[in-house]
């Protein structure tokens, strides 16, 4: 293999150990899914030779990768914003209008529902529910940090939660470009 | 019962019992000691038994004789379910935040009671924070001598794993939730066998919910007499009410088992928001038939026997209401794409039928469908029910039967009034 076949193994080695020694020795493939989580602290996409990489670890084809980044829905094939806002718009969030709250949301970013800025920096997804239907409306921001919960939201709190969010123009590349 | 058993026992003042030095100031791990140094992990099981303590996921199958059904070969498994996902449930999550030593304590000891030296935690993808902050809690009670080897200098060794979900509500299903450990597809296999006898890897396996498991250390500390004394007969214990919807102070209410529908959402929960009509109870979130407000339902104890009886099912109690601004059609047609994006495809009936039935649903809330749609849709729900691998395929159909049964003019409204918009339910 080479080098850039290692994404994974030359910068997380020991935490892929640390992983992979939770699983009986000969059930290595259970580790697939934590060490996808992994991967997308890489920036918030499973790409093919990520994939590879992960089936050579486990011992596994990359078909069987595959599968698990298509079944679960905290892993991502196609690229999105850098924060992903999944606002619940299940029943429950739904009485306590979080339908409308969604509609706000897409419209302080100039998007609709599934879409990403222009700016690449949020993607707004509308998500099943999050265990967290007594403080509606509610949102997870799922980026290559991990996911955080914001609960009993309003649009201005929103705001400045997209203000704080996004990254500090580097003045120089996007002036440049 | 003034006293909080699963919310924050030990924290009847403000104490932070998610530290683990005043968890065991008050009393914390001395059940999980007392058990590892002096009992056999057969007189734990009896224990359990005698408690009459069911499973709080939503079967609600006796945990005692769950865990003595296991197969005699080693190793076993023992695996805690907090893949929460049900739509109104948000129950576990409370007490893995705010009393997650109390849950650490019930896997261990369920752990040792089915002598598994391997527990995993498997807590939904979303609960990613509070996952970290879980193993975080694990590594202390390694440094702290209560997992590792020689527990207490017996010959008694346990380690404990949280498995992060990614985001798919089947694999709450037990055996979907293995195959999920197991680095798999999050699809139900068939049973038998049972996890008892073929678990994870194969192997004799105990899933037992958070909830659940946060009831052992209190039975274990102060036996299963004073739990039986808790609720009905059928019923025993404390139990937490995930309250939502249209409540006027909606959260978890934790409670005996047995108080009525009418005490906990108007003596409790403050009634419903604004001051409306109550139209319809979910008392399973979306998995369980809608129950009419009326005074025989809201008179109904809330136990795994009487929920029964007028038609529907306690589950995890994740109580949805919905006020007299709701539209049904709508509300069953939410549920509808929840299960449509969470079935996980492996049978027909299923994958099919909620695609067919969402659809239709979403023809009658656009205003376009015909007499026939409704029809058709009842045909589909039939055709699923009873007919599927693990239990998701019958519960999408549930609120469209007992929708259509109870609130049929809320369908039929969209067929007859064409073009006029509905209510807005967003109040």
């Amino acid at each position: 293999m080479s080098k850039e076949d290692n994404i994974l193994v030359t910068k997380y080695g020991d935490q892929i150990q640390v992983i992979l020694d939770r699983y009986p020795d000969d059930q290595k493939r259970s580790a697939v899914m934590p060490l996808l989580f992994l991967a997308q602290r890489e920036g918030l996409q499973i790409t093919d030779v990520i994939m590879d990489e992960i089936a050579n670890i486990l011992g596994v084809s990359t078909t069987q990768v595959a599968s698990i980044v298509g079944f679960y829905t905290l892993y991502y094939l196609q690229s999105g914003g850098r924060n992903r806002i999944q606002i619940c718009t299940d029943l429950p969030c739904a009485l306590r209008g979080s339908d409308d709250f969604a509609n706000q949301v897409c419209d302080t970013l100039g998007v609709k529902i599934g879409e990403t800025t222009e700016d690449s920096e949020f993607t707004v997804e509308a998500v099943m529910c999050l265990a967290a239907c007594d403080k509606a409306p509610v949102f997870q921001i799922h980026n290559s940090e991990g996911i955080s919960y914001f609960e009993n939201q309003t649009i201005s709190d929103v705001q400045s939660l997209i203000d704080q969010l996004v990254k500090v123009p580097e003045i120089l590349e996007e002036d440049d470009k | 019962m003034t006293e909080y058993l699963l919310l924050r026992h030990r924290n009847q003042g403000e104490e932070n019992i998610a530290d683990l030095d005043t968890y065991l100031a008050l009393g914390g791990f001395e059940a999980y000691k007392n058990i590892v140094t002096t009992m056999t992990p057969e007189s734990v099981v009896e224990i359990i038994k005698a408690s009459g303590l069911r499973g709080r996921g939503g079967a609600g199958f006796p945990t005692g004789l769950k865990w003595s059904f296991l197969s005699n070969r080693f190793p076993r498994y023992v695996v805690a379910n907090s893949d929460e996902s049900e739509p109104g449930t948000f129950k576990d999550r409370e007490i893995l935040e705010h009393n997650p030593f109390q849950f650490l304590e019930g896997l261990m000891i369920c752990a040792y009671a089915a002598q598994s030296e391997v527990a995993y935690n498997y807590c939904r993808g979303e609960f990613w924070e509070l996952t970290h902050k879980l193993e975080e809690k694990v590594h202390q009670l390694n440094d702290y001598g209560f997992l590792g080897t020689q527990i207490f200098n017996t010959d008694y060794s346990l380690q404990v794993y949280h498995h992060l979900g990614a985001g798919a509500y089947i694999c709450g299903e037990e055996s979907a939730l293995l195959e999920s450990i197991e680095g798999k597809l999050g699809q139900p296999r068939l049973k038998p066998p049972f996890p008892a006898d073929r678990g994870l890897y194969q192997s004799p396996t105990v899933v037992n919910n958070t909830e659940t498991l946060t009831n052992v250390p209190l039975i274990m500390s102060r036996g299963p007499d004073w739990y039986k004394s808790i609720g009905t007969e059928k019923s025993c214990g404390p139990k937490i009410m995930c309250l939502s919807g249209h409540a006027k102070h909606p959260g978890n209410y934790e409670t005996e088992l047995g108080i009525t529908f009418r005490e906990l959402i108007y003596d409790l929960a403050g009634g419903i928001k604004g001051d409306r009509n109550l139209k319809a109870i979910m008392p399973s979130g979306a998995s369980a038939p809608i129950l009419p407000a009326n005074d025989e339902v809201l008179d109904t104890p809330l136990t795994y026997e009487d929920v029964p009886n007028i038609g529907s099912q306690l589950g995890s109690a994740s109580i949805i209401l919905l006020d007299d601004t709701v539209d049904i059609s709508w509300a069953v047609n939410k549920t509808m794409k929840f299960f449509k994006h969470e079935s996980c495809g492996k049978c027909t009936p299923c994958r099919e039928g909620t695609y067919w039935m969402s659809h239709l649903l979403g023809r009658i809330n656009s205003n376009v469908a015909e007499t026939k749609d409704i029809k058709l849709l009842e045909e589909v729900a039939n055709q699923v029910t009873g007919k599927c691998l693990c239990p998701l395929g019958d519960f999408s159909t549930s609120a469209v039967v007992s929708g259509l049964e109870l609130f049929r003019e809320d369908f039929d409204f969209h067929l007859s009034n064409g073009n006029q918009s509905i209510q807005d339910v967003n109040i």
